[in-house]
């Protein structure tokens, strides 16, 4: 096993599939810096045409609700079924919704 | 074989024998993600060798596809330049053979997307993009490895020294070189030297290291007198063919 503290600091990727749509979370990967971040992103994750833009940000820059507070957090929508847009029709043909 | 024929084989050569030797790379490299990026690029040289093998076979006109020229050409009939059959070495070798091969290919493609001929030209657009691709790729390690450590500096001079020795090759003409720029297929190689030399000098600049010592140019690859390296290389790759000629999946 190698040494956690020699591994190059973990990356997290997000790869927008093509114009119009939101970049969306593919992975992470190792990297030193940013530059070697976008490159090992571009390696790892738009190998078979999956993107048209990455966004690289340091995993340890992202803050995370905490799972404990799961219940306070979440549970309270459980029962607004009104805030779905279930009640309408979507017309055929329209993707990514 | 005519020289357009042999010209487009030595481009297939040269893609197709760094492809190979990338490969090797694969499972080995300093970590998961470098490994998909020496994949990466093996891939693409693969992918741009039976673009031009394909089209050598065609020029040919003996019934010989990408496939048969690869797979049953003995080391004698391959015209590779003889950086790209050099052994990978540690990964600064490698990068350091990457580096040089590289801006050389983005230099040769760039021009070689405007030739008049249609099919070099063509294959040449596509390569373009993969090879300035790879040419960053490898400038950012030359600097990484070059700018690093003591152990990265010294391991990135090395194999600057190694593979230095192989450049003027690449630059190097002959008839079929002057054949192919006549038929409109062909690119002036001496010509993208200078452009080469300024690009190669502000990576290694950046990268804090000295350009290697000149070296009395080792040639020969392209008319078939190949190192002792391309035989190994080729009892691996073709082993399949030779074992079982003909086979298919």
């Amino acid at each position: 096993m190698s040494d956690p503290s020699k591994e190059w600091p973990l990356w997290e990727v997000f790869v927008r599939g093509k114009g119009g749509l939101s970049h969306r979370h593919a992975g992470s990967v190792h990297a030193v810096d940013a530059k070697m971040a976008l490159e090992h992103a571009r390696d790892t994750y738009t190998r078979r045409m999956e993107g048209v833009s990455l966004w690289v940000l340091p995993s340890a820059q992202i803050v995370a609700s905490d799972p404990g507070d799961a219940g306070p957090l979440f549970e309270p929508a459980e029962d607004k079924v009104y805030r779905h847009p279930t009640f309408y029709k979507i017309p055929d043909g329209i993707t990514h919704i | 074989m005519d020289v357009i024929a042999t010209y487009a084989l030595r481009l297939g050569d040269d893609s197709l024998i760094l492809g190979q030797r990338l490969s090797e790379w694969c499972g080995h490299a300093p970590a998961l993600e470098v490994d998909l990026s020496l994949a990466n690029i093996a891939l693409d040289q693969v992918g741009q060798a039976t673009h031009f093998l394909n089209l050598a076979g065609e020029l040919e006109g003996k019934g010989r596809d990408g496939d048969a020229l690869a797979f049953r050409r003995d080391v004698m009939d391959f015209t590779n330049c003889l950086l790209v059959e050099q052994p990978n070495g540690d990964f600064a070798q490698t990068i350091a053979r990457q580096f040089l091969f590289s801006h050389y290919q983005a230099l040769l493609f760039e021009q070689m997307a405007a030739v008049k001929d249609t099919r070099f030209a063509a294959i040449a657009a596509k390569a373009a993009k993969e090879v300035a691709y790879h040419a960053t790729l490898a400038s950012d390690w030359v600097i990484r490895l070059g700018d690093g450590t003591d152990e990265s500096k010294a391991r990135m001079v090395a194999g600057l020294a190694w593979v230095w020795r192989f450049a003027d090759e690449l630059f190097a003409m002959d008839a079929a070189d002057a054949a192919a720029i006549e038929a409109g297929a062909g690119v002036d190689k001496s010509a993208l030297r200078g452009a080469w030399d300024s690009r190669v000098d502000a990576v290694l600049a950046e990268a804090t290291l000295a350009r290697p010592a000149p070296h009395r140019a080792t040639t020969g690859g392209r008319i078939g007198r190949h190192s002792e390296h391309l035989g190994h290389l080729l009892s691996e790759m073709q082993f399949l063919q030779r074992a079982y000629p003909g086979a298919t999946w």
